[in-house]
Order: C-alpha cells, then sequence, then structure tokens
C-alpha cells in the first residue's frame, strides 16, 4: 500500500480552517501537544506500516 | 588473597583447597569463569550432557542486592529443562494486573491474562540470588548423579594468556595463586569483565543519562500483587518515574528514576528515602503501612556490546558480552539464551560429532539476539526520559490519550517483557517448507503446548523430530547423532493451532536449544537428515 498523495480531502478550505481553529487559543506548546496527540491518532487510524512509513517518507 | 567485593546472600560453593593448586596445571575441556545466572546455566548444561566443565568464581556464593527479580518464560522453560525451573516458579510471584499512573492520577490498568496451554507463566518474579542457589541445587543433584561438574568458590582469574587452541589461566585463591589450561573458556564474568579488560576488549554502547534510587522493602501488610508504575509521580523528590513491584518473602522492589545532576550521598540517606516510600506506598491508602527498608542503592545504566562474543578459544556470555537497561529485563534472561546456545555447540564439538565451525555461529547467533534486546530497552529508555522536546512532546501526548483512549496504550512504554529473538535467516536453519505459523517457523524456540502426558517442551530433548499428526517418522541418524522421535497422532487444539496452523500434518526438526531447525509437510528422511547435517555447521 501506499499513501494517497492525491487530493483527497472534500472541502479543504474548510478543513484548513478547522485545523487552525483547533489552534486558535492555544500557546506554542500547547500546540506542539496537540500536534503529537493529532499525528497519533491519525496513525493509529491508518493502522497500515506501509502507509505510515511512506506517508513519513512524503512529509520530510 | 581474594578479598571480597561484595556480600553473598547465601553461601554456595566454599573455598575448598584442591590438588590441582599444586603441581603442573591440569588442562580442562571447558572452564567458566563467573558463578551467576549465566555461568551456573552454561555449566549445569553441560555437565548433564557429560561434558565436564569447571566454574571458576571469586565469591563463594550469590550477591546480595538488589539485581534481577524478574524472570521470564523461555527462562523458566530453559530452568525447567535443567532441572532447576520447579522451585523458581513455587517461589516466585505471578502478577497480572498491572497500574499505570500519571501524577496523581490512574491513566489505565491492564490485566495480562495468561495464556493457555504453557507449563510456565509469561514470567516471575524472583530475587536473582534464590534464582542462583536454585541453579546450584540442581547443578548439586546433578553432581550426585554423575554430571561432571565442578566449582571453585574464592577462585579468582587474575590473567590469561590465549594460544591457538587452548588457554592458560592464572588464578588466585585463599591460598595463593595457581595455574590452569582450558581448551575451551567461556568468560561469564559480568558487566565489568576482568576478562575482557585482560584481553583488551572494548565494551562500547550508549550510557543513559540517568540514576535510579532501588529500594528493596520488607512489608507485612496487605498490599495488593500488582505492579504499579508513575509517570511523574506527584511524590516530593520522587524523580522521572516510579515502580512498585512484588517479590517474594513480603519483599516489594521500588524504583525511583531521578535524573542525572544527583547527589547520591544525599538521596541514599535513609529519612530522604522513607520520606518517598512513605508517599509511594500511601498515594493510594492515605495511610503508611509498616515497613522496613532491607536493600536500597543508586545505579546509572547503559545499553552496550562487545563487538564480537568469540575471540579464538575465548568465549563471552551474559553481561560481560552484553549490558542492557533493566527496563524489559533482559539482562539475566538473554544471558540464560547465552548460555543454552552455547551449550549444546561445545558439547558436540568436545565429543568430536560436530566440527569446530559450528562454534563459530554461537557468536552471530547470540549478537543478533543482544542487539534485539538493546533495541527494545532503548526505546525503553526513550519513552522514558525524552530526550528532546519534541520527543517529550510525543511522550506526553501519548500520555494524555492513554488515559481516554484505548488506542494509545501500546504505545506506553515502560520496558517490553522480554521475548527470546527468532533467528531469521540464519544459516543452521532450512527454509519453511511447511508454511505453518509464524509463532514455530524456522529460527523460532519452540513454544509450549499441551499435550497428553503434559507439555510439549518436556518432549524436547537433544535433537528430536517432532511429526504432528501423519505418520511416526524413522528416526533419522546423521554423524553420529540419533534424532529422538516423538510422534503426537493428535494433537491437541492448542497444539495444532501453535505448529500446524491450516495445515493436516507436519514434521519439525528441532536442535537442543529446543529452536526450530527446519518444519515439512511430510517425513522425508533424506531432507531431514540433511537439515540436521547443516544445524551442526557440515556440509
Ligand atoms: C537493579 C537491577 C535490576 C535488574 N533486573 C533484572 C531483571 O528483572 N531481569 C533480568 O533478566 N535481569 C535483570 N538485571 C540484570 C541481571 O542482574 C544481570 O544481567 C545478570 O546478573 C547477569 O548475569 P551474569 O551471570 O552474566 O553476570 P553476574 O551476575 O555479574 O555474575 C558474574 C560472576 O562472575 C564473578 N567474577 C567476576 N570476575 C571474576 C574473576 N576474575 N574471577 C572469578 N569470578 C569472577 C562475579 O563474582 C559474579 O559471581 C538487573 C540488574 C540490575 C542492576
Amino acid at each position: 500500500m501506499t499513501v494517497n498523495l492525491e487530493p483527497n480531502i472534500p472541502d479543504p478550505d474548510g478543513f484548513y480552517d478547522e485545523l487552525l481553529q483547533a489552534h486558535a487559543t492555544l500557546s506554542d506548546e500547547e500546540s506542539d501537544a496537540f500536534n503529537a496527540r493529532l499525528i497519533l491518532t491519525l496513525a493509529n487510524h491508518i493502522g497500515d506500516r506501509g502507509v505510515l512509513r511512506a506517508a513519513i517518507e512524503a512529509a520530510k | 588473597m581474594v578479598a571480597s567485593r561484595y556480600e553473598t546472600a547465601f553461601k554456595l560453593y566454599p573455598y575448598e583447597k584442591v590438588e590441582a593448586q599444586s603441581g603442573a596445571p591440569v588442562r580442562h575441556p571447558v572452564v567458566i569463569v563467573g558463578g551467576g545466572p549465566v555461568g551456573l546455566a552454561l555449566a549445569l548444561d553441560l555437565g548433564k550432557k557429560g561434558t565436564p566443565v569447571l566454574v571458576l568464581d571469586d565469591h563463594d556464593g550469590a550477591g546480595l542486592g538488589s539485581k534481577a527479580i524478574c524472570f521470564a518464560k523461555r527462562t523458566l522453560d530453559i530452568a525447567h529443562r535443567l532441572g532447576a525451573g520447579a522451585p523458581m516458579v513455587d517461589k516466585g510471584v505471578v502478577w497480572n494486573v498491572g497500574r499505570v499512573f500519571r501524577g496523581e492520577g490512574q491513566l489505565f490498568g491492564f490485566d495480562l491474562q495468561p495464556e493457555d496451554g504453557h507449563r510456565n507463566p509469561a514470567f516471575i518474579n524472583l530475587q536473582q540470588p534464590d534464582f542462583e542457589r536454585f541453579l546450584v541445587d540442581a547443578i548439586r543433584a546433578a553432581q550426585d548423579a554423575g554430571a561432571p561438574i565442578e566449582i571453585r568458590g574464592r577462585n579468582r582469574v587474575t590473567a590469561l594468556q590465549t594460544h591457538a587452541a587452548h588457554v592458560t589461566v592464572d588464578v588466585d585463591t585463599p591460598d595463593g595463586p595457581y595455574q590452569l589450561e582450558a581448551d575451551y573458556l567461556v568468560a561469564c564474568d559480568g558487566a565489568r569483565s576482568g576478562l575482557r579488560d585482560m584481553m583488551g576488549l572494548s565494551f562500547d554502547g550508549r550510557v543513559f543519562e540517568d540514576n535510579f534510587l532501588i529500594a528493596d522493602v520488607r512489608m507485612k501488610a496487605d498490599f495488593p500483587t500488582e505492579r504499579w508504575f508513575w509517570f511523574e509521580p506527584p511524590f516530593k523528590g520522587a524523580g522521572q518515574s516510579a515502580l512498585l513491584h512484588k517479590q517474594p518473602d513480603d519483599i516489594w522492589r521500588i524504583d525511583f528514576q531521578l535524573g542525572w545532576d544527583i547527589d547520591r550521598a544525599k538521596e541514599l540517606d535513609k529519612e530522604n528515602i522513607r520520606a518517598r516510600v512513605d508517599a509511594m506506598l500511601s498515594s493510594q491508602t492515605g495511610t503508611v503501612p509498616e515497613y522496613e527498608l532491607v536493600w536500597t542503592s543508586i545505579y546509572t545504566f547503559q545499553c552496550r556490546r562487545m563487538k564480537s562474543f568469540r575471540h579464538g578459544p575465548v568465549f563471552f556470555a551474559g553481561d560481560s558480552a552484553h549490558q542492557v537497561s533493566p527496563f524489559g529485563a533482559r539482562g539475566a534472561n538473554s544471558g540464560v539464551q547465552d548460555a543454552e546456545n552455547l551449550a549444546w555447540k561445545l558439547d558436540l564439538v568436545l565429543k568430536g560429532i560436530a566440527d569446530h565451525q559450528l562454534l563459530d555461529t554461537y557468536a552471530p547467533e547470540r549478537e543478533f539476539g543482544a542487539d534485539e534486546n538493546i533495541l527494545n530497552s532503548s526505546r525503553a529508555t526513550d519513552f522514558m526520559t525524552p530526550k528532546s522536546k519534541i520527543s517529550k512532546a510525543f511522550r506526553n501526548a501519548v500520555l494524555d490519550l492513554a488515559g481516554k483512549h484505548a488506542f494509545a496504550r501500546p504505545f506506553v512504554n515502560s520496558g517490553r517483557l522480554s521475548v527470546p529473538c527468532v533467528y531469521d535467516d540464519f544459516p543452521l536453519f532450512s527454509t519453511d517448507a511447511l508454511e505453518g505459523p509464524a509463532m514455530t517457523r524456522p529460527g523460532a524456540p519452540c513454544v509450549d503446548a499441551p499435550v497428553d502426558d503434559g507439555y510439549l517442551l518436556d518432549h524436547l530433548r537433544g535433537f528430536t523430530v517432532l511429526a504432528i499428526g501423519g505418520n511416526k517418522p524413522q528416526p533419522v541418524t546423521a554423524h553420529g547423532i540419533e534424532t529422538r522421535v516423538v510422534h503426537i497422532s493428535a494433537p491437541s487444539a492448542l497444539l495444532a493451532q501453535r505448529y500446524l496452523g491450516g495445515q493436516d500434518a507436519g514434521v519439525y526438526l528441532i536442535r537442543p536449544d529446543q529452536h526450530v531447525v527446519g518444519r515439512w509437510r511430510e517425513f522425508d528422511a533424506q531432507t531431514v537428515q540433511d537439515a540436521l547435517t547443516t544445524s551442526i555447521a557440515k556440509d
């Protein structure tokens, strides 16, 4: 399995906004903590080690 | 003179003067230096096979103090094969319930339901001196039955010289020095191995910048038999993590992770220790139970190993060869696996059955095992002591999530329990022609399973052909080795699940350390014979 690098989120502007909103009231440190929790939650949902590895590579 | 470097918990092999101390050096097939868990297990294994072995230890028994307490199933399986397992399991504490706390609150609890169909539990808690004592008891029983094992207490090796095919050893005793010779010498002399230094060999790796205060306390109070682990413990001065664990004899092991910059003398002050222990023991109930401090010490830990575990006629096994942080209890457990790997190889070579090439396979197999253990224990250490801002952010994210969501709990790492390595793709093993379950693939240690009259592992001694279902095979003979044949025509459900998977029948060749050499759908004498030849490094 490879990671999907084509557009895949309906309403990208809406999602982007939601993501920033979640950080709106956070300090830098709280934002780092939030990002870490979010990454772990998403990674668990994906589950597939091949996809996760490809995503880590793609994000470098 | 042999000055004592530490106190002993039990006197197990008092010094006795032997004739060999005067006169010309006597040659021994195998000399083991060090009577810790690893040296003793190796001596017992070799002696029970009939190969003469001499153990030299510079004390007269098991060292006192806080060392290993957690012994894993594979170790107990090995000890059982050697006749030392039953008293360990009888005395050992078995626990299933654990709790993980962070600060004041509990993040989650877990219950490790024991898996059915194994003689031994996944692990027991037992003090290391008792583990060593039970090995010595088994050695005494084996000696009575004729096993050629000798232990010389207060015999310290002070120098050695290696020659092409033997070693000369200088030994000091209370009656002065003497010399002896060995065809093979096994250095089981612990993490500070003097033999390693005498041979000018290095021991490289990572030192973790952390100090652990270990307190063993005796407490008669009713306290649950559970493992409690704290991240960011709320008790004053308790450090970054803390662990509470039960041992036999009403003793509890308490660890405090104190960090790097500490004042050792101050931390070891009894009042300071008691203040922390009081806070921990009362944290769940509000009252401090009565207890007594039995032993306290401060440790730093490292993960390192020798580049090669063999140098000519000298082998290194246990802590002398590799050292890990204690999270996951991999020190003694993996050392006992070194011993069992080396025992049958030395035995076959000394009996002239296998060629010396077989001994070349010890180091790569066990170096691979050591790397796996170092990897696991480094990962646990990195989780417990995050080294950077971002690793701390992820670690804390895991802890934040673990309190709320089950998915994050497997990330919580305060040490993964020691499991033996699988020798995947090593040259002594054959390809998997059965295509059975992964857990019993070639290279893997056999897992236990119920059979009619008890447990499978009891039947696997020496080289064994194990046939499950199908017809009873003929014994296979090669190079003077005759295999045992174990035929189980109607396997239990668990045996079938662990050894057949979806297949109707299977044939396994298993070597003396109970690792699977090869497996097939049906018996073919030539195929099994070839696999046997390969497994002892003959061409
Ligand atoms: C706090 C702590 C907790 C631990 N917890 C665990 C755990 O839960 N599970 C686990 O598996 N491991 C654990 N370990 C690791 C475990 O204690 C070691 O891995 C184990 O003792 C190694 O055994 P060994 O036989 O290789 O060496 P050692 O036990 O060190 O024995 C070496 C022996 O050699 C003798 N010797 C040394 N030099 C000479 C010489 N020149 N001549 C003659 N004799 C000599 C010594 O006196 C000693 O008897 C823990 C360690 C510590 C410190």
